[in-house]
């Protein structure tokens, strides 16, 4: 673990959470740092989702800590969660279909200075200048995914929550993506990314944390991911 | 998720093929229905057992397939037309006019079921209450059914050509004898295999669907037997209180069948009856303060929607830990 | 002249009779559809909103002086505000309920709703006298057409096209759209959903209410005046189906015409007329002309 003097951007301690009644999170612990990008490995039904969407708040049910910038965010909403500074992008991308591409990338409202404006994302991702006036959910799916990244670096958060954003997407966007994430880490944004395809995460990120069911089991640093191949391989069941 | 009903299983093998609670209830209602003519009003228990038979009628698609018909009014109301003109007019003794008008119920089932079971959940329910509606503008409209005054004057007959009904503890025991029957009858669909599959419908159809059940056929037979029953229950009415009306294909009579089944509990077998008993009582002692009754009404729906989603008997069931 | 061996006379007052009817068909299925998209609730007070907007009218112009003109815009305010507390104070319970539930709860609340009117007005019509400045109207030669209805037939469509503009063209709309198609990832960006909610049944209502006091000179106010038209509306909407904002008020308009040109060739069936639509609809195209596939 690198050594910093400064408290962690985002604290997360003995996360635990419940869809219905399966309990699908047994306590959680991760930290992360200003600027770094951090990945979320492990095989499906791990509990990466999830613990992206507890984080956000979407789940009822959750028990434990989340703390961003020293605050306590558990238990609040879902809203409160996005207006201190967190923005996330789920697995289905989530685009709307009744909504224009362009009313898809200003949906999201600012909640901090410092966001990107839409001629920056339109620079960014040059098909959604393009597509804006098209519906939503008519773009491709890479960039369907440009757009659900697109629209949350308007909103000026700092912590970016990505759900797989890699799935089902050919090798040039995925690389794109990759392209996208280094820059955002240039520009200083912290990013929280969900993963099952190790090597693509080794492209952008700092740290990999491993998740099997419902706890953190591993941590390995970027650096260090060559030499635990093997281990990656069985955490994630390949 | 819609309150669950009766336990999709569990019909264990008990003698009659009844739980022992279901046992002990199916006799206490047939000892009420034995000793309350005599300590209460006879035609007042009529009412109550006409209206709860139209309640349970209800159940049998909305308990065991969360699909409420809003306009059940249409086949309580029609089949009520139906015996009143055939007692009347046809001179059918009692129990061939009762079963005219249930096979005019029957046979209205069977045409709007078709149609309303193409769609699911509110749409049902909407579709339901605009067919209703439409049967209350007919009935309006209509010369046999006598327009705002109803058909009036309804003889009551001789039974098979042979007992005078005109006293009225000989109509009690004839209702009764129905009712306890029809009460038997809607149990023993309720709890068959029959009834089983509705639920399993309930409960996911999608996979009823996957395991081959015709899915649709089975809400349309469930259909079809809620509206002759209803239909058992209007025709008796009319003989009984020798009276059909507008008031009786209203939708306001829809609304009120489906609190009688609400109050008394959705989720249990013999709810509608407790719920029914407790409408008809209470619209005897607000009858007087004339739009008091619907301020009432709809208080009472909100109370038990926001409050009270078990009803009386489920409450009852859960103080006492049983399944009821 | 004859069309079609009707005077042309009785069959254009029919015609404007039925752009009447199809105007409030229109404006009160709006308001269902609207408040469904999004609370998936199916109003049943919505009729008695249409005429808590009728009667507001009537006590507005009777107690306060307050005119027709002034009323259009202030008793959907207070209507529509009666609605928001309605909503975060009793609908707000049922959400995570079957939908059945929702509609048990607002027939109760109708029920209560029209049942204190009753208690207070009875069940005969009340008066509201027709304002200055709709008096009279236009001949047209084939037909005379009074100022009164051309003005709801008029007003009806306007206030329908701002609110599907509104819906469908604004920033605001979007917030609405997309709270609608995805509550919970709405939510996850900052929007405030449950205040959305709160205001869509209040705007929803006042739109019912804005129909009763388009109402209210032209029908007589009286308690139940809501409550056989709303099963109308149901009807309108199963045929137009629930999904889109334009398909309701299409259709609306749509069946109040094939409404009043069934009273001109066959009158006895107008009252079912539309009814029998909801029963071919099913038959053929169960989720409507404009819905979605279930």
């Amino acid at each position: 673990m690198p050594e910093t003097k400064q408290a962690a951007m985002l604290q997360v301690r003995g996360l635990e959470a419940w869809y219905g009644e399966s309990h699908v999170l047994h306590g959680v612990n991760f930290d992360v740092h200003e600027g770094e990008v951090v990945t979320l490995l492990g095989r499906n039904g791990a509990g990466k989702s999830t613990t992206l969407k507890a984080i956000m708040g979407m789940l009822k049910r959750s028990k434990g800590s989340v703390k961003f910038r020293g605050r306590e965010l558990l238990g609040t909403s879902s809203r409160h969660i996005a207006r201190a500074g967190i923005a996330f992008c789920p697995e289905d991308r989530g685009i709307y279909s009744s909504l224009t591409v362009e009313e898809n990338l200003l949906l999201p409202p600012v909640v901090a200075e410092g966001g990107m404006t839409v001629a920056e994302i339109h620079q960014l991702f040059p098909n959604l200048a393009e597509r804006r006036r098209s519906q939503g959910t008519r773009l491709s799916g890479g960039e369907q995914q440009m757009l659900a990244i697109g629209r949350i670096l308007r909103t000026g958060a700092r912590l970016l929550l990505l759900d797989e954003p890699t799935e089902g997407l050919a090798p040039v966007i995925v690389q794109q993506i990759g392209a996208t994430i280094r820059k955002l880490k240039e520009r200083g944004y912290t990013v929280v990314l969900v993963e099952q395809n190790f090597h693509f995460a080794s492209t952008v990120a700092d740290r990999h944390y491993v998740m099997d069911h419902g706890a953190i089991v591993d941590m390995i640093p970027n650096a260090e991911i060559g030499a635990h191949t093997e281990k990656l391989n069985s955490y994630l069941g390949v | 998720m819609m309150q669950k009903n009766i336990p999709a299983s569990s019909d264990a093998a008990a003698p009659l093929g009844m739980s022992r609670t279901h046992l002990v209830l199916m006799l206490v209602l047939a000892a009420l229905v034995v000793v309350s003519p005599f300590t209460l009003y006879p035609l007042f228990v009529v009412k109550v057992l006409c209206f709860a038979l139209f309640a349970l009628s209800l159940n049998l698609m909305l308990g065991n397939l969360g699909l409420l018909s809003f306009g059940h009014a249409a086949y309580f109301g029609m089949s009520s037309y139906a015996a009143a003109h055939a007692a009347k007019v046809f001179g059918f003794t009692p129990e061939l006019a009762i079963l005219f008008g249930v096979l005019v119920a029957l046979a209205l089932g069977a045409v709007i079921g078709a149609l309303a079971v193409r769609r699911k959940g509110i749409y049902f329910a909407m579709v339901t209450l605009a067919f209703a509606q439409m049967i209350y503008f007919f009935s309006l409209q209509a010369p046999f059914t006598g327009g705002e005054d109803g058909i009036q004057q309804v003889p009551r007959g001789n039974l098979f050509g042979l007992f005078s009904l005109r006293d009225d503890m000989a109509l009690y025991a004839l209702v009764a004898v129905v009712f306890l029957l029809g009460v038997l009858a809607l149990y023993r669909i309720t709890y068959s295999p029959f009834g089983q599959i509705l639920r399993s419908i309930r409960d996911n159809e999608a996979r009823a669907i996957s395991l081959g059940y015709r899915v649709n056929g089975y809400k349309w037979l469930a259909f079809v037997l809620g509206a002759g029953f209803a239909g058992l229950a209007g025709s008796m009415k009319a003989i009984a209180f020798q009276l059909a009306s507008l008031t009786d294909v209203y939708w306001g009579m829809s609304g009120e069948v489906v609190l009688m089944a609400l109050i008394g509990g959705m989720g249990t077998f013999f709810g509608p009856i407790v719920g029914a008993a407790l409408v008809v009582w209470m619209q005897n002692e607000l009858a007087s303060f004339g739009a008091w009754v619907t301020i009432v009404q709809g208080l009472v729906f909100m109370f038990c929607i926001l409050a009270f989603r078990k009803g009386i008997l489920g409450a009852v069931g859960q103080l006492l830990g049983r399944k009821v | 002249m004859l069309i079609f061996g009707i005077p042309i006379q009785l069959f254009s007052t029919q015609i404007m009779l039925g752009l009447i009817n199809g105007a409030f068909y229109a404006i009160l299925s709006l308001g269902l559809a609207i408040i469904f998209g999004l609370l998936n609730i199916v109003n049943f007070a919505h009729g008695a909103f249409y005429m808590l907007g009728a009667f507001g009218a009537l006590l507005m112009l009777d107690h306060l002086g307050i005119n027709y003109w002034a009323a259009l815009a202030i008793v959907p305010l207070v209507v529509g505000l009666l609605g928001c507390v309605i909503e975060r104070f009793v609908l707000r319970w049922i959400y995570d309920l079957d939908h059945l539930y929702g509609m048990i709860l607002t027939f109760g609340m109708g029920l209560v709703i029209v049942g204190i009117f009753r208690n207070m007005y009875g069940a005969t019509g009340l008066a509201y006298s027709m304002p200055p400045g709709l008096q009279g109207g236009f001949n047209l030669g084939f037909m005379y057409l009074p100022a009164s209805r051309a003005f709801v037939i008029v007003a009806s469509v306007i206030v329908c096209l701002a609110t599907w503009v509104a819906i469908e063209k604004t920033r605001v709309g979007s917030w609405l759209r997309a709270a609608t198609e995805k509550p919970q990832l709405t939510e996850a960006f900052g929007i405030n959903v449950p205040l959305l909610i709160t205001l869509t049944y209040g705007f929803g209502v006042a739109l019912a209410a804005f129909a009763g006091v388009l109402a209210a000179p032209i029908f007589s106010v009286n308690p139940m005046m809501g409550s056989d038209l709303i099963i109308v509306v149901f009807a309108v909407v199963v045929i137009g189906g629930m999904g889109s904002i334009s398909g309701a008020i299409l259709t609306g308009f749509m069946l109040g015409l094939v409404e009043g040109l069934t009273k001109v060739f066959w009158p006895q069936a107008s009252s079912t007329v539309i009814f029998v639509i909801m029963a071919i609809v099913l038959l053929v195209r169960p989720a409507g002309l404009f819905g979605k596939q279930a």
